[in-house]
Formats: C-alpha cells, sequence, structure tokens
C-alpha cells in the first residue's frame, strides 16, 4: 500500500508509517497536534473527533489509509486566537466547560452541524451531540454556546 | 467501639493547634508573604498557590481575589498552580476547601502587600494615606496624581516575612469584582483552541511511552510471564516484570500500545480471591468485617427508646461508583541521576512526593525527598482520587530505568474504568420515631461502606498501586475516613440538620477492601443525604404532611430555611399538577454540616426509566467570589449527581470490574440532561464556602423523592434504574 497523502487543516501531508495507524495517533504524533483527545480508544466518547471533508467521525478508530484524499479539520483548523469561529467565542464567553477536555471534539462536530443547519433547535443540538461525553456536566452551558454561535453566524452571514 | 478516626493529617485539614499566632485559610502553614506573591515585576503580580485547577476553575477565582485586593487589572495577575519547588504547600484539592484555604490566604496577603505599597506611597508623597487611591495597580493622590506602582513602591521591599497580620481585607461595600465580574475563564482560551494545556499535551524531546499491564483484582497474580514474547514485539521496545507489574516502554506511542495488546494476549493472571457478589451488595456490606464508631449521640440511650409512636425504618443502597474522567490518567517523568522531576495531575502534589519517597525507599539507591520535583499540569476533569498519583508512580518505576529520558505514562480507558479507585459502596439503615405532634422524636442512622479516602500520603505505606504490585509489595492501606473536623468521610452529612431530641449515628467502617475505592466528590454525603432526605419525605407521607412543611417544622437554621424558601418559590413548576407519570421531589444538605446549603427541587418523568426534565437548585455559599463560577459548579453538580443517581454503578464479577467501557459504564447523555436552574444567595459579609460538592446530595435526594411521587412507589437502591425500579415496584406488589 501507497503512503496515504491527505490533507489536515489544508496542509498536504503523506503519512509514511503502517496505514492501519490510526488516525489521532497521527495528528497528535507525527504532526503534532493537541486538539484532538484521547478518551477512550474505542470512537465511543466522541474528544478525539474530527472533520473528514466536513463530516465528524472519530479519529481514534479511523485507519489513516481510510482519509486518503480527504480534507481532514482538527480543532486547531476552525479559528485561531486571532481568527476564531463563532462557535470558539461563544464557548469563551458562555464559559461553557469546566475541564474542557471534551470541548475539542464538541466544537468540531457542533461546526458540522451549523455548517449543515445553521439555525438548530437546542434538541438538534443536543441530537448532534448525543456521541459525546461530558463528565464535568457542563452540557447545558455548551448547548447555550452553541445557539448563540449560530445566532451569531446568522447575523454576520 | 473505639475511636478509630486517625489524628489530623496534613491535606485533611490546616492544622491550626499548631501554637502559631492564626492567620487565614492557608497563611497559616504557608506564613511568607514571598510564598504566595511576587510583584517585582512592572505591571505583573506572580500568584504561587498550593491548589489545582481540576476544571472547577479554581484559578480564575483565586485571580479575581487577588485583582479585587490589590486593585490590578485582572489580566494582570499571573496564576501558578501547585509545584513543589516553589509555592505555598497547601496538602490536596478537595472538600471544596479552595476558595476558603487558599482564597482566604490570599485576600489576607495581597491586603497586606497593598497596605505596605499604601504606606510608602503616603510617606514619600507626603500624602496622607487615606487620601491614597489605589486604581488598575497605579497609586494617586486625591487630585489625581500618580504616585507609583507596586513594583516601584515596593521596590527594595522584603516580601519573604510572615504575614503580620495589620492589613483588613476591603469590606464588602468596596468591592468592585467579587459577586459580579466575569472575567474570562483563564484556562478555557488554550483550551477552545487547542494549544498545548493539558498534560497528556505535554512532549519532551526524546519522550519514551509507558503502559502498564494490571491484574485484574488487588491479588490476583501472574501466572504465565512469556519470555518468547520479548524478542517479538518491535524495535526499541522493552517489557519486564516486577512481581504482578508489568511494564511495556516503547520509543513511540503505537509501538507501545501495539506491544501492551500483544503481550496481554500471552499474559495469564490467577485469580486471587473473588469480589463480592455484585447483586448482593447488602448482604456483603453488612457482613464484611468492620469497626463501629459512634458518629454522634443525643439524648435518651438507644435501649431506651419508646415503642409507641408512628416507628419506620428503611435500608438505601449505592453501588460502587466510577470517577470516569473523559480522559485517562498521564504523567511524564524524567531522572537524570540527581534529580527526578514529575509532571502529574495529581490533586496532592506534596502528598504523592511524600508517597513516592515511602515506595522508593527500599530501591538499591533510594530517591529523596529533596530530589523530586513536582509540578502539577491540568487533566481532564477530576472528581477526587483517581488514578492521577498512581500513573506518576507508573512513570517515575520506568523513567528510573532510563536515566536521562523523559518517559510518559498513559492508562488506558479500561485501566481508568477499572484499576483508579471507586467511590465506595455504601447502606444506610434508618430508623425514627414520631410522636402525637408529628414531631420526630428519635432518628437512628447506621451505615457500613468503607472509609472514603486512600489518598496518597496519610498512610504509613504508599497509596500508590504499583507499589503494592511489584516483587517487594507494600499492602495498600485499607481507607480510613477523614476526621469529622474536615466533615468526615463515610459518615459525611449522616448526622442530620434536623432538630431530632434523641439521636444516634453508627459508622460501620469496613475492614476489607475487595475494591479499590477512595475519595470521590461529596464522599459520603451522596448516599447519607439520599437515605436522610428520602426518609424524610417517607416520615411526612405516613405523617400526612407536605414534605417541605415537615422539613421546616425540624429546622431553626435560618440559612437553610433561605434556600428552601427559594428555590421553591423560584421555581416556575413547583407543585403545579402534574400528568401521570410526572412527579416532583425536594431534598436539601448543608454540605459537611459545615460547608455550602443547598437545596434542589426535581421533576422527572418515569416510564420503565427515568427521565429527569428539570432541576432547580438554591445555593448560600457566603460570600461569593465568582457568581459565574459557583454557577457552573452548582450546574455541573447537579447533572453529574443525576448520571450518578439513575445511570451509574461499577459492574463485576468474581473475577474482576467488568464495566470497562462506555458501554458498559454509560453517563448521561446530552439528549438526557436536564434544565438546571440555579439560585445564589449571595451574602458578601459571611465566610466565603466551596461549591463543588453542595450539589450531589440534595440532587440525588429530590430525584428519589420526584421518583417516589411519579411511579408512586419508593425506590431505596440507586441508580434508579429500570432494574431497580422493576424491583422496587415487584417488592411493593407482594403480599
Amino acid at each position: 500500500m501507497t503512503s496515504p497523502m491527505f490533507h489536515v487543516n489544508q496542509q498536504a501531508v503523506r503519512f509514511a508509517g503502517d496505514p492501519q495507524a490510526n488516525l489521532l495517533s497521527v495528528l497528535r504524533g507525527e504532526l503534532g497536534l493537541s486538539g484532538p483527545k484521547f478518551g477512550c480508544g474505542q470512537g465511543e466518547c466522541g474528544a478525539c473527533t474530527v472533520l473528514v471533508d466536513g463530516r465528524p467521525q472519530t479519529s481514534c478508530n479511523l485507519p489513516v489509509w481510510s482519509v486518503e484524499g480527504s480534507q481532514v479539520t482538527t480543532l486547531e483548523g476552525l479559528g485561531t486566537p486571532e481568527v476564531p469561529h463563532a462557535l470558539q467565542t461563544a464557548f469563551i464567553e458562555e464559559r461553557a466547560a469546566q475541564c474542557g477536555y471534551c470541548v475539542s471534539g464538541i466544537l468540531t462536530a457542533a461546526s458540522a452541524l451549523l455548517a449543515a443547519n445553521p439555525s438548530p433547535s437546542l434538541q438538534d443540538i443536543a441530537q448532534a451531540l448525543d456521541k459525546h461525553l461530558c463528565r464535568c456536566g457542563a452540557h447545558n452551558r455548551m448547548l447555550r454556546a452553541i445557539e448563540k454561535a449560530a445566532q451569531q453566524l446568522a447575523k454576520t452571514a | 467501639m473505639t475511636p478509630t478516626n486517625p489524628p489530623p493529617i496534613r491535606g485533611f485539614v490546616i492544622d491550626r493547634q499548631d501554637g502559631s499566632p492564626q492567620l487565614p485559610g492557608s497563611l497559616h502553614t504557608n506564613r511568607r508573604l514571598a510564598q504566595w506573591l511576587d510583584l517585582s515585576q512592572p505591571g505583573q503580580v506572580q500568584v504561587f498557590i498550593g491548589k489545582v485547577e481540576l476544571g472547577q476553575g479554581i484559578l480564575t477565582a483565586l485571580q479575581l481575589i487577588v485583582a479585587e485586593e490589590l486593585d490590578v487589572p485582572w489580566s494582570a495577575v499571573r496564576m501558578h498552580s501547585a509545584n513543589t519547588a516553589h509555592g505555598p504547600d497547601e496538602g490536596v484539592t478537595s472538600g471544596s476547601l479552595s476558595v476558603q484555604d487558599s482564597g482566604g490566604a490570599l485576600r489576607q496577603a495581597c491586603a497586606e502587600v497593598r497596605a505596605m505599597a499604601l504606606q510608602l506611597a503616603a510617606e514619600l508623597s507626603g500624602h496622607e494615606r487615606v487620601s491614597i487611591s489605589v486604581r488598575e495597580g497605579v497609586f494617586y493622590t486625591a487630585q489625581g496624581a500618580e504616585l507609583g506602582h507596586y513594583a516601584s513602591l515596593l521596590q527594595g521591599v522584603d516580601l519573604d516575612i510572615e504575614c503580620p497580620l495589620a492589613a483588613q481585607p476591603k469590606a464588602p461595600q468596596d468591592r468592585r469584582l467579587m459577586g459580579q465580574a466575569r472575567p474570562p475563564r483563564l484556562d478555557l482560551a488554550d483550551k477552545v483552541f487547542g494549544h498545548a494545556r493539558f498534560i497528556s499535551d505535554l512532549r519532551l524531546p526524546g519522550m519514551l511511552h509507558g503502559r502498564v499491564l494490571r491484574p485484574p483484582t488487588m491479588d490476583a497474580t501472574l501466572a504465565h510471564w512469556p519470555a518468547e514474547a520479548v524478542t517479538s514485539l518491535g524495535d526499541g521496545v522493552q517489557i519486564w516484570r516486577d512481581g504482578r507489574f508489568v511494564a511495556v516502554l516503547a520509543p513511540g506511542e503505537r509501538q507501545a500500545d501495539a506491544a501492551c495488546a500483544k503481550l496481554a494476549a500471552q499474559l495469564r493472571w490467577q485469580a486471587g480471591s473473588p469480589l463480592p457478589d455484585q447483586h448482593d451488595l447488602d448482604g456483603f456490606l453488612q457482613h464484611a468485617p468492620h469497626q463501629t464508631t459512634v458518629t454522634a449521640e443525643r439524648g435518651q440511650a438507644l435501649d431506651d427508646w419508646p415503642s409507641d409512636g408512628l416507628q419506620h425504618s428503611a435500608v438505601y443502597l449505592k453501588p460502587y461508583l466510577a470517577h470516569a474522567s473523559i480522559g485517562t490518567s498521564c504523567a511524564v517523568a524524567l531522572w537524570d541521576g540527581q534529580q527526578l522531576q514529575v509532571w502529574s495531575h495529581s490533586q496532592g502534589i506534596h502528598n504523592l512526593r511524600d508517597d513516592l519517597v515511602k515506595a522508593l525507599a527500599a530501591e538499591p539507591v533510594p530517591v529523596t525527598k529533596e530530589q523530586i520535583v513536582l509540578r502539577h499540569v491540568e487533566s481532564a476533569g477530576c472528581y477526587g482520587h483517581n488514578g492521577a498519583d498512581d500513573v506518576a508512580f507508573d512513570a517515575v518505576l520506568m523513567a528510573l530505568r532510563c536515566p536521562g529520558q523523559p518517559v510518559r505514562v498513559l492508562w488506558s480507558r479500561a485501566d481508568e474504568l477499572t484499576h483508579s479507585p471507586f467511590a465506595a459502596a455504601h447502606r444506610v439503615a434508618l430508623r425514627a420515631r414520631v410522636d402525637e405532634q408529628g414531631r420526630i422524636s428519635h432518628w437512628q442512622h447506621a451505615l457500613w461502606a468503607n472509609g472514603y479516602s486512600t489518598r496518597p500520603g496519610r498512610a504509613a505505606a504508599p497509596a500508590l498501586l504499583a507499589a503494592t504490585q511489584r516483587e517487594l509489595a507494600t499492602a495498600m492501606p485499607i481507607p480510613v475516613n477523614p476526621p469529622l473536623a474536615a466533615g468526615g468521610g463515610a459518615e459525611r452529612n449522616a448526622v442530620p440538620a434536623y432538630q431530632v431530641p434523641n439521636l444516634q449515628v453508627l459508622n460501620h467502617r469496613l475492614l476489607v477492601m475487595p475494591l479499590r475505592t477512595s475519595a470521590m466528590r461529596a464522599l459520603g454525603a451522596f448516599a447519607n443525604v439520599f437515605a436522610i432526605e428520602s426518609f424524610v419525605d417517607e416520615l411526612a407521607s405516613k405523617c400526612g404532611q407536605d414534605p417541605l412543611a415537615f422539613r421546616k417544622q425540624h429546622l431553626d437554621d435560618s440559612r437553610a430555611l433561605a434556600v428552601l424558601e427559594k428555590v421553591t418559590s423560584q421555581s416556575s413548576w413547583w407543585g403545579q399538577k402534574e400528568p401521570e407519570g410526572v412527579g416532583q421531589g425536594l431534598a436539601w444538605a448543608r454540605y459537611k454540616n459545615s460547608g455550602a446549603w443547598c437545596a434542589a427541587i426535581a421533576r422527572v418523568q418515569v416510564s420503565d426509566q427515568v427521565r429527569v426534565l428539570q432541576i432547580d437548585l438554591a445555593v448560600d455559599v457566603g460570600m461569593v467570589v465568582d457568581l459565574d463560577g459557583v454557577i457552573n459548579q452548582m450546574e455541573g453538580g447537579a447533572v453529574q449527581a443525576t448520571s450518578w443517581a439513575i445511570k451509574e454503578q461499577v459492574s463485576f464479577d468474581a473475577q474482576g470490574v467488568t464495566s470497562n467501557d462506555w458501554v458498559t459504564y454509560p453517563l448521561l447523555r446530552f439528549s438526557e440532561v436536564p434544565e438546571v436552574r440555579v439560585h445564589v444567595i449571595d451574602r458578601p459579609d459571611q465566610a466565603p464556602l466551596g461549591a463543588g460538592e453542595a450539589a450531589h446530595g440534595p440532587v440525588v435526594g429530590a430525584l428519589g423523592n420526584a421518583v417516589c411521587q411519579a411511579l408512586g412507589v419508593r425506590v431505596r437502591e440507586l441508580p434508579l434504574s429500570p432494574d431497580n425500579l422493576l424491583r422496587a415496584v415487584h417488592a411493593a406488589d407482594a403480599p
């Protein structure tokens, strides 16, 4: 098998190692990213969620060969302190976290939701995030922050 | 019956009986101002604390206190988390004490420094001290002329002095931030932009990756060690065993995981003593060897209790619960032959250092306390004594074999859910008598549980998992309960706050520990408040009384009455007529009987399972520091307590823990989270109290009572799961 080639946050990447390697380990290891988190290694908690061609996927159980030719977006690709995504701004303003460990996966998944559905109801948001676990109980804050970001995006659209 | 609570040990509570003049909070045991503050750089205040950020937002709350007392911009305040090399030793970040201990110390230390700078400004300028004001860290005359800032005024002043206790922190009317300001959480920007902030993000050059394979139970042994595996695990992979401690070390993380999986498939463990029957926790807790202490006693001797009047008794049960943090335990260690550096998310880095020294005492060349530097680094949410300390020792053991190379150890999800200490299973038997006037005259509370603490640094033997598994093993200490002065452990909140003339509270502490247990959020308060507040509702019902009115009759604590009044009167749904299957419930507690007051009301829908619709809370934490921080803690506490109450229990069979992933240990999900409303009663003239653990007891109590109203049957066994609901319904139907 040839080395899979793909894009991470719009940078071209060729991974020369074992194509069966899980994507999370490549993002955090070879690429040195800190956004996607290790939580379970089984795709059950959502902490490692990234976008693959715009769709949220858990990266801990995704072999790197499967993203050949794809656009992978991590939390770092959503925005920066200088040019933040509306979701990142809203999470800071709403203090939508306690420990913040699950936030990376949740922000990433929420960005896909807002791209597909610019004005989701709280129920739509909860549904979209139902695969994501938060142990601190910051759920309601995150729902409010995502709703606020959607409103913000609608204003600037 | 013998007294079993140990004498005060560091980290449970500040030792105030040491003969020194009393100073506020942790200043008492860390008395020099320079331990806390450095104002030598213009425009910056460096703050050193011994408490750590667990996700509770303590860094932001303490930053706010400093900005308030010094009148500096909050952005000028740089917070430095616990580090053994400098800053105060504040024991363990636990018990909802950080705002009291660390906050109390910082308020006083800042007030002293401010007074010193003010005095110098007055002396240098010849202006009256009272006429000088401080804004944004700059000192001004009444006419607005600048007199300097902290760094310039304090130049050459030695802050390495004992706190003189010469200044008063700001009076309520002079405060401009506390209870009002909402600065950004200072850790949050890093977390929403994916910057390296968590311990698992720490990468040191040349870092090796370690994994540990662990026996399935506390006393299982290694039956087969496949020597042939050593050569087939890949380049640069090292494995070794030290008794029952099996280590894997590799240059890369994937290699470590692959080698670990390969080796795990070849290892065979010999089962140890069988674990108790998960489905008969009631029998296990009652019959396991235990030691009994009287936590409280007043009025008539038990033998003289009358048999007339309304008599009622009931038994309540809480299963083992897991911390179940979303991140797994992680640590990095580096040994250079002289110094041992450790990066850890431990809640008590000084305690951990003490245990590392104990655990390494039998090494050919022991590592001394002076050789160890421990730094706290944030991790995923921490709710008590989890695997943080254990994994730090795992990393140390590996680092000692590879001098000069940093070693990072990360636990797997299964490790986290099966080898971290659990919150103890807990049985409560309640018995009461109500007299003809409808007053509770007699009350007995007996509980059976393991002690709620095996935190490091407190026993003669180290409380580190690997230390109990190596060839030269020491036994894991049997858990003890923190002293009552620190709120107790299993007996936390076991003494009812109701006015009851005749009372006995008994604590049966287990002397065996088949499943490893230690401190988890709220300790015994979760089970005790569930039992007490369920039982009070049962008594009220038997007396034909309204639950709220019945409680009020037995309370003379005005702050308790205030939270009850607040939460019920502000609710949009409390007391409304509900459709069939929907119920409402109420409960309250003052955490530790000495901390924050919290009342909760819950609204649930019960079909074959419980769906929690709404939870309203009222809380009195005394002086509010960071209002939104308090609300966040209360909201989170309510949601976490809901998850514990309706979904969670550690599952196990005779050979080991079987709840080892998120399918077998489910948490409350986004679609299941109730709406939560929080009312905060601010009392700026009262001492501040922690909010972190105040909600758990009242919420589970309110849920139990709401389920009873919806179902028409009392469920006394947690979780309030379909199985336990069904069992309760069948028991109620039985002739």
